[in-house]
């Protein structure tokens, strides 16, 4: 565990050239001096990160549903609500439980194996499944357009020469594997794709579906036969990677006819087989429930309960298969989706697109809890009505980042390209942990309702402090503090909101680890 | 320089025949369906890539008009490769930036290495440029048949005016060409035909004129070591004048005895003659070879490896090599009507030779800019610029092992003679990968050069497709152009969903994000949204062991 700063103190971090184009700051990492670094990992280390994205954007509120404010909740989605005597209760928790699907997750919560965090999202949030996905794998703003991925620059602090001359004997291996057809935005560096997609058919066609065409008997089929074979001798890690599958010959018993589960075993025999691959991807979908994503006989029932217990029932067997396997301590695992969906339900059963969502974090090194407080519903919901977010998914990745592969504070700021808020999440990591977030109550509003203004006081503990306004559809308003505080300190600030329109809007406070959402209501 | 290639094999690989189902007529002409997919295969295999404009363009023809387009272009001969090597340490004294060398021989080493790199960027650059015609294809055949290398030959005039006789002469008369080959000044210097006087024969081109230019090395080709010997002698005399780098005769050294040829050549005489006569003798010796129908066949042999396939089973050998052959003879070895017989045979249509062609990394790298209609800067404004690409595309095709103009010997590459393997040897552990990574480059970063880039505008290439906005027919309309191997539908649902869609499963998010672009051009995010999927639709499409085939 030797950091290598010799080495990365010659080399200059990538630089930002920023453009302005038709209204969109345009990013470009410039990683040429970044190429210049030797093949050897900057920070060793045998933690795995699973990433498991639940395309379509999955319906938070029908998943971390709330208990606290229930009637909210069912008032603002009567025809697919879960009934309240339905929810699965986590131990110690009263505001909130989980979909009834999802007795797995139930478990592991209970067994201190999983944290909710609750309302993930971002300031101004696409509801394109697009351009949402691209800004979830990117980790960049709302309107900045990146090309490269989060974890793509991650690796790249970490390999930093890749893919020049590996594999190489200190990384024999893919630095990260998505399970699909192909390799995503995550994992695209700033200059080459840092993952490798599995698709060799002989291992894994059956388990990912990833269809090869069978080669016909004629003389096209011979010579497409000839360059798959050359291919596959070709492919520098494939050994690498059948070797380590093959090397593992038991597993727990995982689910059938579910695909998530399929690719989260293979994940796991990857890592019990010595690979030493950082990021694996896996994903699962399609989320995009615009009807009926209930049975409207038993809303604790249908199409979203089906996934939603595919997704439980994977995750589940995959931690207790890490357990049997012994390589627990070093996996974790997180999901996410491109948005949540709207709080009001439509019409035919089901949600449109919407905003922030709850993430889970699981893994045995995974600090359980819930994070956060139940969404914002209001008491009259109408149809455009979002979740403000609580937590920026880019805390949630800057945290583990920091928290799980010991990312310093200054490659972080090179990965997440600003200085989010830390969160608390893991333990037993090795990396000086920064301050935990602190519980407590650190802004108070006055007037609230207000008409022309309205003061908030905050205590911050130090260090950068940022209050926001946000909107009911969970857009950024502004920011009416970012700054650093030297010392701890109680501050005030004046919000002068008195042309925005009336209704709820939210003021979120975020100073270090620790964060708070409050409603405030414009009136006439 | 004697470098004949290590030649083992002389009988093709046995291997299983495929079925051949009944109504498989040989070399009668095809009259079944004539779509865009016979239109892409024909475009295919007789020009470097089938670009959507050219697909639908000969897609107005009949098969027979656009045979007969194909073979014969109506573009003049290109402009001669140009000074694009001057620079603050270098400067051509002799000519100017911009114009042509071709006309200004020189023996300086220097300026002659500037100008055999100009040659290949030159020729790169016509590759890329070609016309609506077959001409590119069929002069890289020759180029390879004849197997001249560049940095053997040395002097860039040498190397420009030979390669101007293939070109000149590549849908011509094959008899005329190697006449006129053989006391070509390039040749001459690589194969020493300038050295063969009768005091010192040197029997090199003697012995290559016959075994690799003309005759092969069928069984049934029965020539003697002594042929060989005669054939050199017939040959002495050619010589090049160092002042005028020119080819001329020299009644001096020829030898003038008479030379005597072996029963494969019923005992041919070749009257030895004295004076300018003795060039004639070359003459004779070529109508000798040329009586012997080995050299059609050989030569229908090769250009059925090089448009059809390279397993030349018997029912290839005796129902197409062998009446093509017969063409060939019976036109004087004219080469358009034997080309235009076999391109619109009922064989070449056959299921059986569609798609079974690996690319060879010149029909890879330039078919595949040719159909992303990667834009280059122009070859004569902004010629430095345009000189410049082509050299780093040149790059890449030495890099995957054709090196244009400089094949490994003179029996060209391998991929056109090796057995068993033939054009199999194209695809190996060290060129796969690196035909992958042209692609990503070409596809993600470009080249960028002096502020001009060359790159695959994925957005604007899927706009020249019919119906860009329904991924479906995007998918099918894109693997109508760059794929000849067809994927099942499962494939291309899955390669939809998990690129297009963002594995979701309704295909209405593209077509939305798709509108969200034409809609409004400007809007960056939108831009990237579809920019992002479709280099990547490319990218995985170009990786598949599919594309390697044609």
């Amino acid at each position: 565990m030797n950091r290598r700063k010799f080495l990365r103190n010659s080399i200059p971090l990538a630089t930002l050239i920023p453009g302005v184009l038709s209204g969109y700051s345009v990013k470009a990492l410039s990683a040429n001096a970044l190429m210049q670094a030797a093949m050897m990992p900057a920070f060793e280390t045998d933690h795995v990160l699973v990433i498991v994205q639940l395309t379509g954007g999955n319906d938070g509120l029908n998943t971390v549903v709330p208990i606290d404010i229930y009637s909210n909740y069912y008032n603002a989605r009567n025809n697919i609500a879960i009934p309240e005597n339905k929810i699965l209760r986590l131990t110690g928790i009263n505001n909130c439980g989980l979909n009834p699907a999802m007795t797995g997750l139930q478990t592991m919560y209970n067994e201190g194996k999983l944290r909710i965090l609750q309302a993930v999202g971002y300031p101004q949030p696409s509801f394109s499944h697009f351009r949402a996905t691209d800004i979830w794998m990117t980790g960049s703003d709302s309107n900045v357009v990146l090309d490269n991925g989060w974890a793509g620059r991650y690796l790249n602090t970490q390999y930093s020469n890749y893919p020049n001359g590996y594999p190489t004997t200190e990384m024999p291996d893919p630095l990260a594997i998505q399970i699909g057809a192909t390799t995503t935005l995550t994992c695209q560096g700033p200059v080459v794709n840092m993952g490798m997609s599995i698709t060799d058919p002989n291992s894994f066609y059956n388990l990912v579906n990833n269809v090869q065409d069978p080669v016909t008997n004629d003389a096209m089929g011979y010579e497409l036969n000839y360059i798959r074979n050359i291919a596959r001798q070709t492919n520098k890690y494939a050994l690498r990677i059948k070797d380590a599958a093959l090397s593992v010959p038991q597993q727990v018993t995982y689910p059938t006819n579910n695909s998530l589960a399929d690719q989260l075993k293979i994940v796991a025999r990857l890592i019990k087989g010595g690979l030493k691959t950082r990021i694996y991807m896996v994903s699962y979908g399609s989320f995009d429930t615009h009807s009926l994503q209930v049975n409207s006989t038993d809303t604790s029932t249908g199409t979203h309960a089906n996934l939603l217990g595919n997704v439980s029932n994977a995750i589940k067997a995959f931690t207790d298969d890490l357990a049997f396997l012994k390589i627990d301590n070093r996996v974790m695992g997180m999901t996410y989706s491109e948005f949540g969906r709207r709080i009001k339900s439509n019409s035919s059963g089901g949600t449109d697109h919407g905003a922030a969502a709850p993430m889970f974090l699981f893994g045995k090194n995974v600090i359980s809890g819930v994070s956060g407080t139940s969404p914002a519903i209001p008491a009259v919901v109408t149809v455009n009505d979002n979740i403000p977010f609580q937590y920026d998914f880019r805390s949630v990745y800057a945290s583990v980042l920091q928290q799980w592969f010991c990312v310093d504070k200054t490659d972080l700021q090179a990965i997440i390209l600003k200085n989010f808020q830390s969160l608390n999440l893991m333990r037993n990591t090795g990396c000086v942990m920064s301050n935990s977030g602190l519980d407590g109550d650190f802004i108070s509003i006055y007037p609230n309702p207000f008409v022309q203004s309205t003061t908030i006081s905050f205590t911050t503990t130090g260090g950068h402090t940022l209050i926001q306004v946000i909107n009911n559809q969970g857009q950024l308003i502004g920011n009416l503090v970012e700054k650093e505080y030297s010392t701890p300190t109680t501050d005030k600030v004046t919000f002068n909101g008195g042309i925005l329109a009336s209704g709820v809007y939210y003021i979120r406070f975020q100073n270090g680890a620790t964060q708070q959402v409050k409603p405030i209501i414009k009136a006439q | 320089m004697y470098r004949r290639a290590f030649l083992t094999a002389r009988i093709p690989a046995k291997r299983a025949p495929f079925k051949r189902l009944p109504g498989q007529m040989g070399l009668v002409p095809y009259a079944g369906v004539w779509s865009k997919k016979e239109v892409q295969h024909l475009l295919k295999r007789t020009m470097f890539g089938s670009t959507s404009t050219d697909i639908d363009f000969f897609a107005t023809l009949s098969l027979q008009q656009a045979v007969s387009q194909l073979l014969n272009p109506t573009a003049s001969l290109p402009n001669p490769p140009i000074n694009d090597y001057n620079s603050p340490t270098f400067i051509d004294p002799a000519v100017a930036a911009g114009s042509t060398w071709v006309n200004n021989p020189t023996a300086d080493g220097t300026i002659n290495s500037y100008r055999r790199s100009s040659f290949k960027k030159w020729w790169t650059g016509l590759m890329i440029n070609q016309d609506r015609s077959i001409r590119e294809k069929i002069t890289l055949f020759w180029a390879n048949h004849f197997g001249t290398e560049t940095n053997d030959i040395g002097t860039s005039h040498y190397v420009y005016w030979h390669h101007n006789l293939l070109r000149q002469n590549c849908l011509g008369n094959f008899k005329q060409l190697v006449k006129a080959v053989t006391i070509d000044a390039g040749m001459l210097r690589y194969l020493n035909g300038y050295l063969n006087t009768a005091s010192a024969p040197d029997e090199n081109y003697g012995r290559e004129l016959q075994e690799l230019f003309t005759l092969g090395k069928a069984t049934t080709v029965q020539y003697t070591e002594a042929d060989v010997k005669q054939a050199a002698k017939v040959l002495t005399g050619w010589r090049i004048n160092g002042t005028t780098f020119t080819s001329y005769f020299d009644p001096n050294t020829h030898d003038k005895t008479n030379k005597q040829f072996s029963a494969y050549y019923s005992n041919t005489i070749i009257s030895g003659k004295n004076g300018s006569a003795g060039a004639s003798e070359t003459d004779d010796l070529i109508d000798m070879i040329f009586a012997k129908e080995d050299v059609s066949k050989f030569i229908c042999r090769r250009l059925y490896r090089w448009f059809v396939y390279y397993n030349i089973d018997s029912y290839a050998e005796f129902n197409i090599i062998e009446p093509l052959a017969q063409l060939f003879r019976q036109s004087n070895y004219d080469i358009k009507p034997v080309l235009s017989t076999l391109l619109q045979s009922q064989h070449f249509f056959d299921a059986q030779n569609k798609g079974c062609l690996v690319k060879s990394p010149v029909d890879f790298v330039i078919g595949c800019l040719r159909e992303s209609k990667v834009i280059f800067p122009d070859a004569v404004t902004q010629y430095a610029d345009a000189y410049g690409m082509y050299n780093y595309i040149y790059g890449w095709l030495t890099s995957m092992g054709q090196n244009i103009g400089d094949p490994p010997n003179v029996s060209g590459w391998p991929a056109y003679y090796q057995a068993p393997q033939f054009h199999e040897l194209w695809i190996n552990s060290d060129s796969l990968p690196k035909r992958s990574r042209f692609t990503d480059t070409m596809i993600l970063n470009g080249y960028t050069r002096n502020t001009k880039k060359i790159i695959v505008d994925a957005v604007a290439l899927a706009k020249t497709l019919p119906n860009p906005s329904d991924p479906n027919a995007l998918i099918n309309d894109l693997l109508a152009i760059i794929y000849t191997v067809p994927l099942s539908v499962s494939t291309k649902q899955t390669i939809k969903q998990q690129i297009l869609l963002s594995n979701q499963v309704t295909d209405s998010y593209w077509t939305i994000a798709w509108i969200a672009h034409t809609n409004n051009p400007a809007d960056m995010a939108a831009y990237n949204i579809v920019n992002t999927r479709l280099k990547q639709l490319l990218q995985y499409l170009m990786n598949l062991p599919e594309y390697h085939l044609s």
